[in-house]
């Protein structure tokens, strides 16, 4: 309930902007697959699902989704629980291929190379390269602080100590981890609490300069006020970087998404841009699952 | 029957309490029996062969006079052989586990693999005596020796480490390793990087547990020809000149410490007996210490290792 308040707290924008719908989506990435350009009433596009769908063996988890990422905007990714959100957003940097049985169709493009990141031709990792990803639960390595920033600079063959350092000093600062750690770099990871552990995750992609970052719901395993210091982060990485981020949590991607996608039962079932789906969404659906009416 | 009352209500737990407590007692005399066992196996050699533990008994060679009769070249031996041991057996035991666990696709080929190291694991150690026999000493020509002894205790640990390695990858939690991959790590870096390292604890254990097993072995390393009665030293491992090392030493003939311990046993002479439990004593410490190092060195990794 109080979700619902605060969801239809939020001040309705003067005049209706433009909605971008299902099929102006649809429309703008066949306007990319021309001319690599988007619409013009919205920002440039930097990634792209065209007709995606992926099944888990015989199991079809998404259905068919068309859906833009805007270049330096963040979009949500919302929905019950089940409904292809992670498997979405592991599909961008392909960590389904680590597993047996996985199989894509369709394409999930990245601009302004036009690259199919799931063409059999692209190799995985070089995807991984250019797309860093943000788990559920912190996940550093059980190694020092330093070294769990460094390690994306040292597999791609840095070895210089002085650019390692400038390196890490600079991702920890873009993480808004700096600060704390800078006179522990070399204490072990897990010495750090929930919020900052997540943080140095973070900081960790931030390294190797991602195109694109993913979230998988980065604050479910944090208390609110962690939570609230990784949406502040991703607020100010909204300028430098294109984010992707899956979350549970409707106020969330309220909060710090400029777009956002409903999904349900591996389909897109709307997306749009936040404000205007949260206070007036087209679906009934879509209303009835952010009035949390159902979910 | 469900309480109604208070009373009623401590009376099962009165109930459930004594039933508490006879498991604790019966857990007690469980432990007491195994720890009891092994002091007195260790008491009664360490009182028997008491006399006898003198520098000397480390220094000197067998003899058929009990009284001059010492281990050196019984326990020099044991522990050039369990160098050969780990150096065969670690290398080849994480490098097939680590296969198996990150880079083997499943599929009814690793699974009759899998069938076939855990059956290895009981293999009555005397089979791996004949089969050494046969090929390290005859087919490869290494003689009764250093390097064959050590090789077939090597095979003998291997499932052992095999096993172990793969229990040590198997904690390491999945999202540890996507995070590692998601940075765009190949899986050679991941291996290198990530699994080896975070399973080296539970590997040494592995390792350990294979090497007080093979210390101890006697069959295997009789089959293949170890001698009961040795009065030299192999060659040095340290070489007098450049680069420092020897490797003659891994074709010398060899005793090690069990079979000089039944060498003496056989003995019909009480002073000999004597010399066994003493040289008994020494082996189980040999064994003590090994475990000792490994849960140092178990101890210093694993307090950098949590996720
Ligand atoms: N490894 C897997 N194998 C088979 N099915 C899976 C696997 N992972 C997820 N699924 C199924 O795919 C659907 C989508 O899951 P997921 O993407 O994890 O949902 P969400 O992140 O939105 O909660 C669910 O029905 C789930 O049961
Ligand atoms: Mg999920």
């Amino acid at each position: 309930m109080v979700g619902h308040i605060a969801m239809r707290s939020i001040d309705r924008p003067d005049g209706q902007a433009a909605r971008p719908t299902l099929g102006s989506v649809a429309g703008a990435s066949s306007a990319l697959a021309r001319d690599g350009r988007s619409l013009p009433d919205t920002p440039p596009i930097k990634a792209a699902a065209e007709n995606f769908s992926f099944f888990y063996g015989q199991f079809q988890a998404l259905k068919s989704i068309t859906l833009p990422v805007y270049e330096k905007h963040v979009t949500a990714l919302i929905g019950p629980s089940g409904c292809g959100k992670s498997t979405l957003l592991r599909a961008c940097n392909r960590m389904h291929d680590l597993y047996p049985g996985n199989r894509y169709e369709g394409a999930i493009r990245l601009l302004p190379d036009n690259t199919n990141l799931l063409d059999p031709a692209v190799d995985p990792i070089e995807v991984r390269m250019r797309i860093g990803m943000v788990f559920q639960k912190p996940n550093p390595f059980p190694k020092s602080i330093y070294e769990n920033v460094a390690y994306g600079l040292r597999i791609r063959g840095e070895k210089s100590r002085s650019v390692l350092d400038d390196r890490v000093e600079e991702a920890l600062k873009g993480a808004a981890l700096w600060a704390e750690v800078a006179h522990r770099l070399n204490e072990p990871a897990f010495a750090l609490s929930g919020g900052q552990q997540q943080r140095l995750c973070i900081a960790r992609c931030l390294a190797t300069d991602p195109e694109v970052l993913l979230f998988d719901e980065p604050t479910s395993a944090l208390d609110p006020i962690a939570t609230a210091s990784i949406e502040e982060l991703i607020d100010q990485l909204r300028q430098k970087v294109t984010i992707l981020i899956v979350t549970h949590n409707m106020q969330q991607a309220a909060r710090v998404s400029d777009f956002t996608a409903y999904m349900y039962l591996g389909e897109l079932i709307e997306f749009g841009e936040t404000r205007q789906m949260f206070v007036n969404p087209v679906r009934p659906e879509t209303e009835d699952y952010i009035t949390g009416r159902f979910g | 029957m469900i309480p109604a009352d208070l009373s009623g209500i401590q009376r099962i737990i009165r109930r459930n309490k004594r039933r508490d407590l006879i498991f604790a007692i019966f857990g007690f005399v469980a432990l007491l029996i195994g720890v009891l066992t092994f002091l007195a196996l260790f008491l009664q050699m360490a009182f028997a062969g008491w006399e006898r533990l003198t520098p000397d008994f480390f220094t000197s060679f067998p003899s058929r006079r009990a009284g001059q009769a010492g281990i050196l070249s019984a326990w020099v031996g044991s522990v050039l052989v369990m160098l050969v041991t780990a150096v065969s057996a670690v290398p080849l035991g994480v490098a097939a586990g680590v296969y198996l666990e990150e880079y083997a696709t499943r599929s009814w080929v690793t699974d009759l693999i899998e069938i076939n190291v855990t059956n290895l694991a009981g293999v009555p150690s005397i089979v791996y005596g004949l089969l050494a026999l046969g090929v390290f000493v005859y087919a490869f020509g290494f003689g009764q020796s250093i390097l064959s002894a050590g090789l077939t205790l090597g095979l003998l640990i291997l499932p052992v480490v095999i096993v172990a390695t793969r229990e040590a990858i198997r904690s390491i939690p999945q999202h540890i390793r996507e995070g590692a991959y998601a940075l765009g790590a190949t899986r050679w870096q991941v291996t290198r990087d990530h699994i080896v390292p975070y399973s080296m604890p539970g590997i040494l254990t592995g390792v350990i547990i294979g090497m007080s097993r093979a210390i101890g072995e006697t069959a295997p390393v009789i089959t293949i020809g170890a001698l009961t009665f040795i009065a030299f030293l192999p060659e040095s491992p340290i070489g007098p000149e450049f680069p420092w090392v020897n490797f003659e030493w891994l074709k010398s003939g060899f005793t090690v410490m069990p079979i000089q311990m039944f060498n003496w046993t056989s003995r019909p002479e009480e002073a000999f007996q004597q010399n066994a439990a003493a040289a008994g004593f020494v082996l189980v410490l040999m064994t003590l210490a090994m475990n000792a190092i490994s849960i140092w060195i178990r101890y210093h990794l694993r307090k950098d290792i949590k996720w």
